[in-house]
């Protein structure tokens, strides 16, 4: 673990942030409305009353199941995405700006997407999609940022003799080099990357995990890393948040959360990873979590993970838990703490 | 003693493109025993996939088999007419696909699609029909079967249409079941219940099975065996603990630590460099050697496939037994 430059200065705050989506609603539907039939208003709760604190320097894993408010979560902390409630503050300073439309008022957050086939611009120059944040908020002269978008090139493995070519004319792998020089251009303080790695062969993705692991030492940078994959997270992770269903879970160090899990959800999302098998006769190496995970859009009452909890009470039904500390972390469950879990 | 029920010999499929030949399974040679599990795993492009479509023989102009065999049960496959391979096709040998969410035909209803799976191979009643399928469906741990099979296909989520799709390839109890990266789409605890419920059919139904997979932890949860692909060849095979153990390609090795599970947290991870190479411009010799940090001369010779009794590797300089 790099003590570089983590300190114990809190950088990014979220506070009680909450993001809903509610349905367009259609001309038919208005109409059926004023005519009196109910009218049936099922908002998406993405993100529900997330708080959370990254310290400056520090790797903040983000770790959930599709329809978790991962994604929505690193958005709106990027600016990119206006949250329904709460606030984000990067060094003291919202992201946002106030007012009936809120607008993204800061460079110091970037974000990397998922899939760099779709988040570059085809008919673009690479060297030209690099070049175009830092020119437009006067980091760079457009007399000089051929240099500039070089520099950054060979700062992300790439050949700086590439700036004119297209994104087509590169692997996968590349092209998340790309997004990741993009956004490094811009010189945030802090990076979001949304499951960077997903797309990309093992052999690949472990490039491009050496690649994150070196900038941050060399830049000092505050990373929110958000992915499904457990594995990914535990190696580039100071500490790691577990969400599920809209609400954070579990946080704490990186350590903690994966030695001794305190939520059950947490648990049993470890357990059911397969793990390799390096003895003969030792097959199963995984253990699946019953049920299904339900819809964002009707998630059960009291505690969410409760339909599919093997500890659940009567308690868990109707009460939300509250994150608490529990162990050397922080767990949203009435019983942490109280939990023996079979391994 | 097992039987054996497959038996694949030097295949080759080559796809002749204007842009050239591309190898995409070249001298591919394995067998596969009466309830076995086997797993083939390689990255995007390392021909992982055409071997198995080729099996079924799904390869379309401007791609054929251009040599060696494949015997099912005895039966040669390769050369057999088109109406000949369909009879065989979801009967003798099924797939399972990684998409579930393109798999199902959209407009159908769950009871049709099943109907009409059925009927491709022998004629039953619309009665008889339904209760095969709610019979396949249970078994596949689809709760309530009998009232889901008129929902359609979007009305389910993603790990409930790969059942209903594990489902259809059940339902003529064929000898060998080839899915392909079946719970790649899936979420982490989805995919946990779909290994598990394959598990439990293949032990409880004797079918063998050839999981395609880049994820090595899935393929070592699964498999009893496992066949690692590059560059359209097999260039490691063995027992499954035995090959992640002792790995003796510089390929397999390279794979392995790059899974970050291998590294101490925060550790930059032992990369294999450059690019998997692509099919239709394979480098000569062995296809790993611009990549493997122990390539030479004898390199830009293809290595022939050596090993002793079940474990097999293709490399001129491999590496040592650690714990043989």
């Amino acid at each position: 673990m790099s003590e570089v430059s983590r300190s114990s200065e809190v950088f990014v705050t979220v506070e009680g942030i909450s993001r809903r989506f509610v349905p367009h609603v259609s001309l038919g539907d208005r109409i059926a409305a004023a005519l009196g039939s109910p009218l049936e208003q099922r908002a998406v709760r993405a993100v529900e009353d997330v708080s959370l604190s990254v310290r400056r320097g520090e790797v903040l894993g983000l770790v959930g199941e599709s329809g978790s408010g991962k994604s929505t979560l690193g958005r709106m902390i990027c600016g990119i995405l206006v949250p329904s409630a709460g606030l984000v503050r990067i060094d003291g300073e919202s992201v946002m700006s106030g007012g009936r439309r809120p607008r993204k008022t800061t460079t110091r957050v970037q974000m990397i997407f998922q899939d760099p086939y779709a988040s570059l611009d085809p008919r673009m120059r690479i060297g030209d999609t690099i070049a175009e944040g830092p020119i437009a908020h006067g980091l760079v002269s457009k007399a000089d940022s051929l240099a500039y978008v070089q520099h950054w090139l060979r700062r992300v493995g790439l050949d700086p003799d590439a700036a004119p070519r297209y994104p087509h004319q590169f692997s996968g792998g590349q092209r998340q080099r790309i997004a990741i020089a993009r956004a490094l251009a811009m010189k945030p303080d802090v990076l979001v990357c949304d499951e960077p790695v997903a797309s990309l062969d093992v052999s690949i993705q472990a490039q491009i995990l050496n690649l994150f692991l070196a900038l941050r030492q060399e830049l000092s940078l505050t990373m929110l890393f958000i992915s499904h994959h457990l594995g990914v997270v535990r190696h580039v992770s100071d500490r790691v948040a577990i969400m599920y269903l809209g609400r954070i879970v579990e946080i704490g160090t990186a350590d903690a959360v994966y030695t001794d899990p305190q939520h059950p959800y947490t648990q049993a999302l470890l357990a059911s990873v397969p793990q390799l098998v390096l003895e003969d006769d030792k097959m199963v190496s995984f253990k699946p979590i019953p049920g299904e995970l339900p819809s964002p859009m009707a998630p059960p009452p009291g505690c969410h993970f409760h339909l599919r909890c093997t500890f659940a009470q009567a308690r868990c039904r109707v009460e939300p838990p509250v994150l608490r500390p529990a162990g050397a972390q922080a767990a949203a469950c009435h019983f942490a703490g109280e939990l023996q879990f079979t391994r | 003693m097992t039987a054996r029920l497959l038996e694949v010999r030097h295949l080759a499929t080559h796809f002749f493109t204007r842009a050239g030949v591309v190898k995409a399974v070249d001298d591919v040679s394995f067998d596969l025993e009466v309830g076995e599990v086997i797993g083939l795993v390689g990255e995007s492009g390392s021909g992982k996939s055409m071997t198995g479509y080729s099996l079924l023989g799904l390869i379309d102009p401007p791609g054929r088999i251009v040599q060696g065999s494949i015997k099912l049960k005895g039966q040669e496959l390769v050369g057999l007419p088109q109406e000949a391979l369909r009879k065989l096709r979801g009967r003798r040998i099924a797939m399972v696909f990684q998409d579930p969410m393109t798999t199902l035909n959209p407009v159908l209803t769950i009871a049709d699609q099943i109907h009409l799976a059925i009927n491709a191979h022998e004629r039953v009643s619309t009665a008889t029909a339904r209760q095969r399928a709610v019979d396949v469906l249970t078994r596949v741990g689809l709760p309530d079967a009998d009232r889901r099979l008129d929902a359609y296909p979007h009305e389910f989520s993603g790990g409930m249409r790969q059942r209903v799709a594990i489902a259809i390839a059940l339902l003529h109890r064929p000898d060998v079941i080839i899915a392909d990266e079946p719970t790649t789409a899936l979420d982490v605890s989805i995919q946990a219940q779909i290994l598990a419920e394959m598990k439990s059919l293949v032990r409880d139904l004797g079918m063998a099975l050839i999981w395609i997979s880049h994820d090595l932890a899935v393929v070592s949860a699964m498999a009893s065996r496992i066949l690692v692909m590059y560059g359209g060849r097999i260039v490691e095979s063995g027992p499954t603990a035995s090959v992640l153990r002792d790995p003796r390609h510089h390929y397999t090795r390279g794979l392995l630590n790059s899974l970050p599970s291998r590294a101490a947290p925060g550790q930059p991870l032992t990369q294999i460099s450059g690019l998997p190479p692509s099919l239709g411009a394979l480098p000569p010799g062995c296809a790993f050697h611009p990549r493997c940090p122990r390539a030479d001369a004898i390199c830009l010779t293809a290595p022939e496939t050596t090993g002793h009794e079940r474990r097999d590797w293709r490399c001129h300089h491999p590496l040592t037994a650690v714990s043989a």
